[in-house]
Formats: structure tokens, C-alpha cells, sequence
């Protein structure tokens, strides 16, 4: 009985694994690159190159919404911190009265440079957003995408538990790697992925499907809140006390002591973004949202204060068990809060995910190559198979270095730009699977990885030529998110040309 | 290969079936309940039973392929499914009054 079932689920893991696994690769390998959505997004606007986060930027902020928008009835300051270090400030506009109102023309925003005050203007992109939607939502409509990632979470989940079952005792047995050919050796690089990181996997696995679980499973919702999400909604996340304005003038109070405060109530972290209602009226409110730094729960904590006396009016209460839970897995999976040492971990644990998922993709193809005696139409299947093995593995990463490139090289105002940046994104990643069509079925994979390897090698090169931010510049200055990534790049440069020459080697034979 | 006769096949769809389907109806039937019966405030009760459901999920879809009889896992299934329905009746006819 008890062998019966391992071999049930050995059976089960690989065809489930084999249902999902293209996408899974690909969700794994845009959430590890989310992890540095903001350094992606500032790379992606090198206009903002120069830019340093400056303590004085909020009153910065303010002088600038004095001067430009008096009389909007919302302000939005987004302040400057390393990790995006350029000062936005955003304002409402009530549409005037008889006129029609355009509904894009609602509301305003500017990007400054915190340290000279200069508005600063970006090209159009989408950045490292690009990839963060990618990874939740696969680019579809947002109802589709997020129930296929889901069920293939789900499915991932699954993959795990019978993954386990499967190896039996994963404690006491021993890992081992030979290399050579056959299905062996990428079985042996599946385990040592699997096994090592498991916890990452569990983690990564549970949590994603933890930050959208009130639509995947409302039905707990629905039975203790008689069908009315809005309720529980309330009742988790209450909205702060909104201000109302009376119509009466009134000069708003300096911020620095409610900045103290906010410092000394959040572990001297202050506001990543403050947003003030009816700015100069006597209802005015000043509502402060803490930044992620210092704290894994991913809920958001405001405290409003009164915009003309400066109380306090109202805090993000202390938060019950249960509730915070949800915060902190949710905060596990953004890993916002992780400072950089960290942020390098997660990616490692993220690659080596993807890794897993790589390998037993590989894995289910060389098990089943065709023996001298199969038909002929399982021999083309078999092609078609490593085709898309090596489109869906090493063409995603094409796709995310044109994505890089597009940047770089697409004209500054073409019309849709940011939308151009992600089709190229998909073109060149389709493009990848007709060359590996087309390519002959054991030569394949040291081609894609050398065309993968030029194109993350030519990145820093591209980025020297257009814009003034390259490596000559950002190391001396000590620019860290612009060295990096073109270290970064440089890195998985060096790593496809090592798989090429790898694979070149093992074609050879 | 050899071929898989039909037995078989039929037992392999029914288990993927029951495994997808049911696991998500008794997942979603046992947070419901649960969510009535944890003892403290609703939020808490709601979010508590919603984050273990997809831990009973996967449980339930490994059960699934672990009972050796198709018909025995079938019967397993559509009993959870009635029991279930049926405390979750009678859980909202105390709460919901």
C-alpha cells in the first residue's frame, strides 16, 4: 500500500508539474525580478539618474503645492527614500463649474529632484511594474490571470507535498549530483533545488496564495458576514476619519512635529507618503502612511492628524492575531521590508526556484526521448517539446533583456511607449520560440543561451551610449541601483555564456 | 508504452476530478464552518479559517490519490461534502437569526 502510494504521487508530481510548469517558470522568474521593482523602475528613468533622497524634501513638497495648486482639494506627497529616491507630489483638480469635466484631467503630478528642486521629466515606462503585474497576473485580463497563477500555486502547492511524499525521508536521505548525460543528472539538480530550499518554496508558495485569498476562498467571508465583504473589509482595513471642508480659511500647521511623532510611533521610521485633504481650509487633515522598512506585516498603519492644530486624530488601532498573520505573510511574500543583504537572498532562494522548475522540465523531456522503435509522430512531439522547453526557459529571458533595450533604444516620445516596451517584451520572447522551431533538436540550447548571453552583455554597453549613467559614472559616484543592475546584467551575461559553453560542450558529444 | 486500459483511465480522471472539484468544495465548506465556530471576533474568525484553506486544500487532493478504492474515495468525498453542508446549515441558523 505504501509503495503504491509513493508511486501515485511520484506519478501525480510529474504531470502536474508538467501542466503548469512553463507558467510557474515564468512567475518564478518575474517575482524574482520584482523583488527589485523599484531599482528596475529607476534604472528604466535614467532623466532621474541624479536624484538623492534629502531630508528637507517634504518641506520642499509643500512650497510646491503652495505655489501650484492652493486651491485643490486633495495634496499627495510620495517622499524620497534610497530606493526611489526622486520626490513626487500629485494634487486633485475639482472640475470648474458648467464646464464638462475630463475624467484624465483629475488629477496632476510632478517628479522633483529633492536636492535642486528641479522638476524632473521621465520617459513613459512601466518599469519594474511591468514584471510585478507579469508575475500575478501573466499581462491577461486581471480576472483571468490572477485565477490560471492561482491554480497554479495551488498546483505548485500540491507539487511540494507529493514532491516530499515521493522522496521519502528528506532528511535522511543523501542529496548527491553526477554529472553526465541522461535524465540522471537533472533529477539529482531538481532534488538539490527542491530539497535545500524547501522552506523558500513552502514560503514563497503559501504566501502568494495568501495575498490573494479573499478571492480565491471567500467563502469564510461570506459565511460569517452573511454575504457582505464590504463589512469585513471595514472592519480589517478602517478608513482613516476623512476631513470635511467648512469653507473657512485656515493656515495649515507645520508638519515637522507630526513628523516627530510619526517617527516615535513607528520605530523612528517616518512616512513613505502623506496625503492632505482640503489643504488650507479649517477641516483640513494630514494622513501619514508608514513606510515598509523596519516591519515585515504588510498592513497598512495611517495615522491622521487635524491639518490646522496639528492633534492627533486617529491611529491604525494595534493590530489582533490573526490579522497581523495575514500582514506578515503577505509581507514574507513582498519582502518589502528587506534591507539589500536580504533582498540578494530572496533573489538567490527565487532563482534557485526557478531553477527547480527548470530542471524538471528538462527532466520530463530526456526521460521520454524516442528509442529507435517509436513512431514517428512521437519523435515530432518530442521536438516540439524541447522547443518550447527552451523557448519557455532561456527565451524569457530574451524577452526580459528586450524589455531592458526597448528602454534604452525606443524613441523618447514615441507615441505608446511604455506599451511598446512590454510588446517588444513579448515579441522577442515569441520570436524565441520560432528560432527554437527551427533550430536542429540536440544543438539548440547553446544558441539560445549565447543569444540570452549578448543580449544581458550588450545592456551595459547600450546604457553607456544613451544615457550619461553608466558604469564609468555610477561607481565613482557611488550610485548604487544604477551600478548594480549593470553589474547585475553583466552577471547573468557571465551565466548564459557559462550554460552555453556547458551545453556546447554536451551537444558535442 | 504500454497501453493504460480503460479502468484505469476512468479511475485517473475521476481521482484528477475529485482532487480539483471536491477538494475545493470541502476546502471552501470547512473555512465556512470554521469561520462560524473559532471563537472570537468575525474578522479574526473569517481571516483565521480563509488562511488555512488552502492547507486543507492540498490535503484533501493528496487523500484523494491516497485511497486505494475509486469507489470507497468517491463515497468519502460525497460524505465530507453532506456533512459539511449540513453543520454549515446548521451553524448559520444560530448566527444568522
Amino acid at each position: 500500500m505504501k509503495a503504491g502510494f509513493r508511486q501515485t504521487m511520484a506519478w501525480s508530481h510529474g504531470w502536474a508539474g508538467v501542466l503548469v510548469g512553463w507558467i510557474l517558470y515564468a512567475v518564478f522568474v518575474s517575482g524574482t525580478l520584482s523583488y527589485f521593482k523599484d531599482e528596475i523602475s529607476h534604472w528604466m528613468r535614467p532623466e532621474l539618474s541624479q536624484a538623492r533622497p534629502q531630508p528637507d524634501a517634504i518641506a520642499q513638497a509643500l512650497r510646491i503645492l503652495h505655489e501650484r495648486a492652493a486651491d485643490s482639494p486633495r495634496w499627495l506627497i510620495d517622499v524620497p527614500e534610497a530606493r526611489s529616491p526622486t520626490l513626487r507630489v500629485g494634487w486633485s483638480i475639482t472640475p470648474e463649474r458648467g464646464k464638462p469635466s475630463n475624467l484624465l484631467r483629475r488629477f496632476e503630478s510632478l517628479e522633483i529632484d529633492p536636492v535642486t528642486g528641479e522638476e524632473l521629466h521621465s520617459r513613459p515606462t512601466r518599469g519594474g511594474e511591468f514584471f510585478r503585474q507579469f508575475h500575478s497576473e501573466l499581462s491577461l485580463p486581471p480576472i483571468w490571470g490572477r485565477w490560471i497563477v492561482g491554480a497554479c500555486a495551488m498546483t505548485m502547492l500540491f507539487g511540494i507535498v507529493s514532491g516530499v511524499i515521493t522522496h521519502g525521508n528528506i532528511f535522511r536521505k543523501r542529496l548527491s549530483f553526477r554529472p553526465g548525460a541522461g535524465p540522471r543528472p537533472w533529477r539529482e539538480a531538481h532534488n538539490i533545488a527542491a530539497v535545500l530550499f524547501l522552506p523558500y518554496h513552502v514560503m514563497i508558495t503559501y504566501t502568494g496564495l495568501i495575498t490573494l485569498m479573499l478571492m480565491y476562498m471567500p467563502s469564510a467571508v461570506e459565511a460569517r458576514y452573511r454575504f457582505d465583504p464590504g463589512a469585513f473589509l471595514m472592519e480589517i482595513a478602517p478608513a482613516p476619519a476623512t476631513g470635511v471642508a467648512t469653507g473657512r480659511r485656515a493656515d495649515l500647521a507645520p508638519l515637522e512635529p507630526m513628523l516627530r511623532e510619526a517617527r516615535r510611533r513607528w520605530d523612528g521610521v517616518g512616512p513613505e507618503s502623506i496625503n492632505i485633504e482640503h489643504p488650507g481650509d479649517a477641516g483640513a487633515r494630514i494622513h501619514m502612511r508608514r513606510g515598509d522598512a523596519g516591519r515585515i506585516s504588510a498592513n497598512a498603519q495611517i495615522l491622521t492628524f487635524d491639518g490646522v492644530t496639528g492633534a492627533l486624530v486617529s491611529a491604525t488601532p494595534r493590530q489582533s492575531p490573526a490579522l497581523l498573520t495575514y500582514g506578515v505573510l503577505r509581507g514574507w511574500h513582498f519582502a518589502h521590508f528587506s534591507p539589500a543583504l536580504v533582498r540578494w537572498m530572496f533573489v538567490l532562494c527565487g532563482m534557485v526556484g526557478a531553477a527547480m522548475v527548470a530542471s524538471a522540465l528538462i527532466l520530463w523531456s530526456a526521460k521520454r526521448v524516442p528509442k529507435p522503435g517509436d513512431s514517428s509522430s512521437w519523435r515530432l512531439a518530442h521536438r516540439a517539446l524541447q522547443s518550447l522547453n527552451r523557448g519557455a526557459i532561456v527565451g524569457l529571458w530574451w524577452g526580459v533583456a528586450a524589455y531592458f533595450l526597448a528602454n534604452r533604444l525606443l524613441p523618447v516620445d514615441l507615441p505608446f511607449r511604455a506599451a511598446w516596451e512590454a510588446r517588444c517584451f513579448f515579441i522577442v520572447w515569441g520570436l524565441s520560440f520560432l528560432v527554437a522551431a527551427m533550430q536542429k533538436a540536440r544543438s539548440g540550447w547553446a544558441t539560445h543561451f549565447a543569444i540570452a548571453a549578448l543580449a544581458f552583455a550588450s545592456l551595459p554597453v547600450v546604457n553607456a551610449l544613451t544615457t550619461r549613467a553608466h558604469l564609468g559614472h555610477s561607481i565613482p559616484a557611488g550610485s548604487w541601483v544604477y551600478a548594480g543592475f549593470d553589474l547585475a546584467m553583466l552577471g547573468l551575461a557571465g551565466l548564459f555564456a557559462v550554460a552555453a559553453a556547458k551545453s556546447f560542450v554536451a551537444e558535442r558529444k | 508504452m504500454p497501453p493504460i486500459p480503460l479502468s484505469q483511465r476512468l479511475s485517473i480522471a475521476t481521482r484528477v476530478v475529485a482532487a480539483v472539484v471536491g477538494g475545493y468544495t470541502i476546502a471552501s465548506l470547512a473555512i465556512a464552518v470554521l469561520a462560524l465556530l473559532i471563537p472570537a471576533e468575525p474578522s479574526e474568525a473569517a481571516l483565521a479559517a480563509t488562511m488555512l484553506s488552502f492547507a486543507i486544500y492540498v490535503a484533501i487532493a493528496v487523500s484523494v490519490f491516497a485511497i486505494r478504492s475509486v469507489w470507497r474515495m468517491a463515497a468519502c468525498m460525497v460524505a465530507a461534502i453532506a456533512v459539511l453542508e449540513a453543520t454549515l446549515w446548521a451553524c448559520r441558523r444560530m448566527y444568522w437569526l
